[in-house]
C-alpha cells in the first residue's frame, strides 16, 4: 500500500501525465463528471461517476476501421485505424471497472476486435474506491465491492491521503514511474471500506433479486404480458444505451467523402426503430419488442452464453438518466415474480 | 391535489367516461414517476401518482393513445394544454377519443437540483408545506419548493389552461415572468462569446435523441435523423460542428411549433439548455411576425406557414445582425 | 490491415450469370486469380461495394468448386440493386467465411437427404447439394423438391437439368405455382408437392425459401411423421459485422452470423420466434 497526501494529488497528476496521456473524471460547465485528458489545473472531479461511462476509452463513439478509394472497377484500402497510444485512467469506479471485463467477454472473443484490443492492451485503469454511494447504485447485487474495485491500481481518498495499491504488472510499473508516493499501513483504508459498507447496508435496491433470470426461463421471460406495461412510455432514445458502461451494439457504416469512402463503426441502439430493420422485413416492428431485447439481452441472453454473468454492473446511470424513469431494477423487480 | 386527481382517474373509469388513463406511475424513490396507462380502478389505486415530480409532459404520448380505439383520460398541466392543442392544429390527436382533464399546477420540481444543493442518495421526497424534506442516505435535508423549481416552471407563461373537459383547481391566466432574459443576455453578447458559449454548451452533447424523442413538436413518422435517404442521417458527424447541427436543425424545424413546454431541457443527460435555442426563436418571431403563442388557441396559423404582405424581407437578417458580423 | 476480421480484403467478379429476371450468380476470385478463401457448405461472406453498403450473402458455390466462390443473389434492397447492374471485372471487397455451415461431415453423413426449396432459397442449398454430389459415397438417396413462381424464376435451372436429373440416387421433383404453356411437369406450392410425394420420416431435411413456404412445410413434415430434430434451415436477419459482436442478429441467445445460419427446428423451438 502507498499513499500520498491529497494537497499532493496535482503532482500526481503531472508525474503521471509526463509519461502518459492521462484521464481523469473532470467537472464540465454543467457540474457534471466526464472522462477529461488531464492538463495543469484540471481538477479532480467530487461526484460520484461520471455521466458517460469510462466505455468510451476503449471503444469510443465514433471509430474509423478503414479507407477505400475507388477508381473506375478498382478498389483500394487505405489504413485509416486511429493510432491508440499507451494512457492512464485514472478514477474508474469499481461499477465501470466491471464493465471492461464484460466488454472483453464480447470484443476479445474469437476473432478479437482489434480496435478494443489495443486501446485494451494500452490502457492501465486505476480504480477509486467510493464512500458515498448513491440511492441508485447496486453494484453489490451484481457481486461487486465498491470498497475494493479492481483495476491495475486501486485507489482510496480520505480527508487527508490519497491509497495507492498495485494490483497487476501493468500497476506495478506505473507505480514504479511514480517515486512522490510514500509506503502506508492498511488502517485508514479498512477503516473507511467498515463505513462505507454500513451505507452500503442501507441501499434501497441492495435486495434486488436475479433469481430466475437465466437460460432456462428464456422462454417464460420472453413471454411475460408484463413487458407491454414496461414498455409504454418508452421514448425509443437511446439514452439508456449511450451511458450504460456494458451497452456495445455498434453499426458499420460508409461516408463518402468525394475522395475517399470512409468506413466506421459507431455506436448503435437496439432501441432504435431501424436497428434490426431489413428489406426482407422487420422482427421487432413496436417499440415493445426492442424494450425486451434490451433487457433480454442483459439478463437472460448475455449471462446464458457467458456463465452466468449478467449484462448490467448495478451503476444506476439508467435511473439516473432515462427521461421517464424507466430503468434495469424497475424491469428486474417486475419480472422477478415470473421468474420464479 | 394529488387525491383529487386520484379519486378522478378512479371516477372516470368507473363511470366509463374513459377505458383508460394516462397519467405517472410511482417509482422507487418519489422522484423517478414514469408515464402509464391505467387502466383499472385498481391499477390508479395501486400506482397512479401526481406530486411536483410530475413534470413530464404526458400529450405526446396522445398521438399513438388517441388512435388506439376507445377513449383515453389524460391529465394535462396548462404547459401541457398548450403542446396538446399545437397537436390537434396538426391533426396528430383525434380529439374525439381524449378526455382532458385539465390540472393546475404552481410548479413542478427537479430532482437534478436538489441533489445540486447537497442532496446525495434522495430515497424519498416528501412536501411539507413550501418545502420539501428529501430523506437521503445520509440524513434528512430540506429545501424551499422555490428553489427546487424547474428552470421552466420559474419563467411560467401561463397559468391558463387552454383545452380541457374538465379542470381540477382554478383557471388561471397568461403572465409575463421575463422568460426571455437568458436569451437577451446572449443576444448582447459578441458573435465570438455567442458561439463560444453555444460551442460549449453543445460538446456536451452525446447524440442520445432524448430531447428530439420527448419533444411534443418533434412527432415526424420518420425523422430526417432516421432516415439514410435524407444525407443528413448524421449518425457520426465529420467534425464537432457538424454535430451542432444536430440542435440547429430540429430547432429550425420546430420553429413557430414549439410551445415551449421545456421538455428538452429537463431530459437532456448533460443539462444542456436547449430551451434557449428555442426561445430564441421564438422571441425572433414575435419581432418579425408579430407575438405569437403555439398552441394558444385553434385558429391561428403559425406564421412560419402563413404569409402576409406585411411580412419582414429576408433582408432583416443583414439588418439585424449582419454589420457585426 | 491484412487478416483482421473487419477489414475486407479485394476480390474481382469474373464472370456474372443471369438465372431469372430477379436473380444473377456472380463468380468471385481474389486479386490473384484464385479463390479468395475456404468454406463449408452453408457458411457466408460478406460483399460490398465501398459507398454502397454492405450485406451478407451465402457462399452458394461448393467448397469442392477450386477456382472461385460462387454467390447467387437476388435483386431486392440497395445493394444488391448496385451488384445487379455491375459490370464483369468490377472489384468487390469481401469478408468471411463466417457463420456454422451445414453439418455435412457429421450430423448428414450417411444419411438420406431431403431437399426442399423454394425461390433464391436453393442457393445456399445449391453449396451443399454438389458438395454431397462431389462426395457421392458418404450420403444415401437425395431427393430434391424445388419450385418457384414460374419457370423463369427457378434458379440454377440449366445445371438442374443438365447434371442433377440424370445422376444415378438424386431424385429432382420440380414444380411452379401456376400453369405455364411451355411446362409439362408438376403444378402446385411446394408444401403440398412436399405431402403428395410423401417421403419416409428416415430422411434427414435440409430447407431454405420464403417463411410462408417454410411454415407449411414444416406442418406437412410434422404431420407425415418427421422429428424437428432432423430438419434444417438457414435463418437471414440483419448483419453488420459477422462476428457476433454488433449485437443485431440475434435469436434469443443465437446469434445468426455466428451459432447460425443453420438452425434445426427443435433448436429454433427453444429461442424466442423474433425473425
Amino acid at each position: 500500500m502507498k499513499q500520498l497526501p491529497l494537497s499532493r494529488l496535482n503532482d500526481l497528476f503531472a508525474a503521471i501525465s509526463a509519461a502518459r496521456k492521462l484521464y481523469i473524471p473532470a467537472d464540465d460547465a454543467a457540474g457534471q463528471a466526464r472522462f477529461t485528458v488531464w492538463q495543469e489545473g484540471t481538477a479532480l472531479s467530487k461526484n460520484l461517476n461520471t455521466v458517460r461511462s469510462a466505455k468510451d476509452l476503449f471503444f469510443p463513439q465514433v471509430e474509423n476501421l478503414v479507407g477505400f478509394k475507388v477508381t473506375g472497377k478498382q478498389i483500394e484500402l487505405i489504413e485509416s485505424r486511429d493510432p491508440s497510444e499507451p494512457f492512464v485512467l485514472f478514477g474508474v469506479r469499481a461499477c465501470d471497472c466491471r464493465s471492461f471485463d464484460i466488454l472483453d467477454k464480447v470484443f476479445l472473443a474469437e476473432p478479437a476486435d482489434t480496435y478494443y484490443k489495443s486501446r485494451r492492451e494500452n490502457g492501465a485503469v486505476v480504480t477509486m474506491a467510493c464512500t458515498r454511494p448513491a440511492e441508485t447504485c447496486f453494484c453489490t447485487v451484481f457481486g461487486i465491492d465498491p470498497t475494493d474495485p479492481a483495476g491495475d491500481v486501486t485507489c482510496w481518498q480520505d480527508e487527508k491521503n490519497l491509497y495507492w495499491r498495485a494490483n497487476t504488472a501493468k500497476g506495478e510499473a506505473l507505480t514504479e514511474m511514480l517515486p512522490l508516493l510514500g509506503d502506508a499501513g492498511e488502517e485508514a483504508v479498512k477503516t473507511q471500506q467498515a463505513e462505507t459498507r454500513k451505507i452500503l447496508g442501507r441501499l434501497p435496491l441492495k435486495d434486488l433479486d436475479l433469481r430466475g433470470f437465466d437460460g432456462e426461463h428464456m422462454m417464460e421471460l420472453f413471454k411475460s404480458p408484463k413487458w407491454a406495461s414496461l414498455s409504454e412510455s418508452c421514448l425509443g432514445c437511446g439514452t439508456c444505451t449511450f451511458v450504460c458502461p456494458t451497452c456495445q451494439c455498434y453499426d458499420i457504416e460508409e461516408f463518402n467523402t468525394g475522395s475517399e469512402v470512409k468506413r466506421f463503426r459507431c455506436w448503435d441502439s437496439c432501441m432504435y426503430s431501424d436497428f434490426t430493420k431489413m428489406s426482407a422485413g422487420q422482427p421487432r416492428p413496436t417499440q415493445l419488442e426492442r424494450f425486451r431485447q434490451r433487457f433480454m439481452h442483459k439478463l437472460v441472453y448475455f449471462p446464458a452464453n457467458n456463465d452466468g454473468v449478467y449484462g448490467c454492473v448495478g451503476c444506476g446511470r439508467c435511473l439516473q438518466k432515462c427521461p421517464i424513469h424507466m430503468n434495469i431494477a424497475k424491469v428486474i423487480k417486475t419480472l422477478g415474480e415470473d421468474a420464479k | 391535489m394529488q387525491q383529487g386527481l386520484k379519486e378522478k382517474a378512479i371516477q372516470l373509469l368507473k363511470d366509463g367516461t374513459v377505458d383508460r388513463v394516462l397519467g405517472w406511475k410511482t417509482g422507487e424513490f418519489f422522484y423517478d414517476l414514469t408515464p402509464a396507462v391505467f387502466r383499472t380502478p385498481e391499477e390508479v389505486e395501486k400506482d397512479f401518482v401526481f406530486s411536483v415530480f410530475s413534470g413530464a409532459n404526458l400529450s405526446k404520448y396522445l398521438i399513438a393513445e388517441s388512435r388506439k380505439g376507445g377513449k383515453v383520460a389524460a391529465f394535462l398541466k396548462p404547459c401541457d394544454t398548450y403542446s396538446f392543442q399545437q397537436l390537434l392544429k396538426e391533426h396528430r390527436i383525434l380529439r374525439e377519443n381524449v378526455y382532458v382533464v385539465g390540472v393546475q399546477c404552481d410548479g413542478t420540481c427537479d430532482i437534478e437540483k436538489i441533489k445540486a444543493a447537497g442532496c446525495e442518495g434522495v430515497t424519498a421526497v416528501r412536501e411539507e408545506g413550501e418545502s420539501l424534506v428529501a430523506e437521503t442516505l445520509y440524513g434528512e435535508k430540506t429545501i424551499a419548493k422555490k428553489d427546487a423549481l424547474l428552470e421552466r416552471c420559474t419563467v411560467c407563461k401561463s397559468h391558463k389552461l387552454v383545452v380541457f373537459d374538465e379542470l381540477i383547481g382554478e383557471q388561471g391566466e397568461e403572465q409575463d415572468a421575463g422568460r426571455f432574459a437568458e436569451v437577451e443576455k446572449l443576444e448582447k453578447m459578441t458573435p465570438e462569446e455567442r458561439y463560444g458559449f453555444w460551442r460549449g454548451e453543445l460538446s456536451r452533447c452525446i447524440r442520445c435523441n432524448a430531447c428530439r424523442n420527448v419533444c411534443p413538436a418533434c412527432s415526424c413518422e420518420k425523422c430526417i435523423f432516421d432516415n439514410p435517404d435524407s444525407g443528413a442521417r448524421n449518425k457520426a458527424a465529420a467534425d464537432s460542428f457538424e454535430e451542432n447541427m444536430f440542435h440547429i436543425i430540429r430547432a429550425f424545424h420546430v420553429a413557430a411549433r414549439c410551445t415551449d413546454c421545456g421538455e428538452c431541457s429537463r431530459v437532456c443527460p448533460q443539462h444542456i439548455p436547449l430551451h434557449l435555442l428555442n426561445r430564441k426563436f421564438i422571441k425572433d418571431i414575435d419581432e418579425l411576425y408579430g407575438e405569437y403563442q403555439a398552441g394558444a388557441d385553434m385558429d391561428t396559423k403559425p406564421p412560419l406557414m402563413d404569409f402576409d404582405k406585411g411580412d419582414c424581407e429576408p433582408s432583416v437578417v443583414y439588418k439585424r445582425g449582419g454589420e457585426k458580423a | 490491415m491484412k487478416n483482421d476480421p473487419l477489414i475486407p480484403m479485394i476480390g474481382v467478379v469474373t464472370k456474372i450469370r443471369v438465372d431469372t429476371p430477379d436473380v444473377k450468380t456472380f463468380r468471385v476470385v481474389g486479386l490473384d486469380g484464385k479463390k479468395p478463401f475456404e468454406h463449408i457448405p452453408g457458411q457466408c461472406a460478406m460483399l460490398s461495394i465501398p459507398g454502397v453498403g454492405e450485406a451478407l450473402f451465402s457462399i452458394t458455390s461448393s467448397p469442392t468448386q477450386e477456382d472461385y466462390l460462387e454467390f447467387s443473389i437476388k435483386k431486392c434492397g440497395c445493394v444488391t440493386d448496385w451488384l445487379h447492374a455491375m459490370d464483369e471485372g468490377q472489384q468487390v471487397t469481401l469478408r468471411g467465411p463466417y457463420g456454422n455451415g451445414f453439418p455435412v461431415d457429421t450430423d448428414f453423413a450417411g444419411k438420406d437427404l431431403l431437399f426442399v426449396a423454394g425461390g433464391i432459397g436453393l442457393a445456399p442449398l445449391h453449396s451443399v447439394i454438389n458438395y454431397c454430389r462431389h462426395y457421392r459415397s458418404r450420403y444415401g438417396t437425395i431427393d430434391i423438391v424445388y419450385g418457384s413462381r414460374s419457370k423463369e424464376d427457378l434458379v440454377d435451372f440449366q445445371e438442374i437439368l443438365d447434371e442433377w436429373c440424370g445422376e444415378e440416387g438424386i431424385n429432382v421433383h420440380l414444380t411452379i405455382d401456376r400453369a405455364q404453356p411451355e411446362w409439362d411437369g408438376h403444378v402446385g406450392f411446394v408444401p403440398n408437392y412436399v405431402k403428395e410425394l410423401g417421403f419416409d420420416t428416415s430422411k434427414t431435411v435440409v430447407m431454405c425459401g420464403p417463411p410462408i413456404m417454410i411454415k407449411f412445410t414444416l406442418a406437412g413434415l410434422m404431420e407425415l411423421g418427421f422429428d424437428k430434430k432432423h430438419i434444417y434451415t438457414t435463418m437471414e436477419l440483419k448483419m453488420k459485422c459477422g462476428l457476433g459482436k454488433c449485437g443485431r442478429c440475434n435469436i434469443g441467445s443465437k446469434y445468426v452470423c455466428k451459432d447460425g445460419p443453420v438452425f434445426r427446428f427443435d433448436q429454433l423451438d427453444a429461442l424466442p420466434d423474433e425473425y
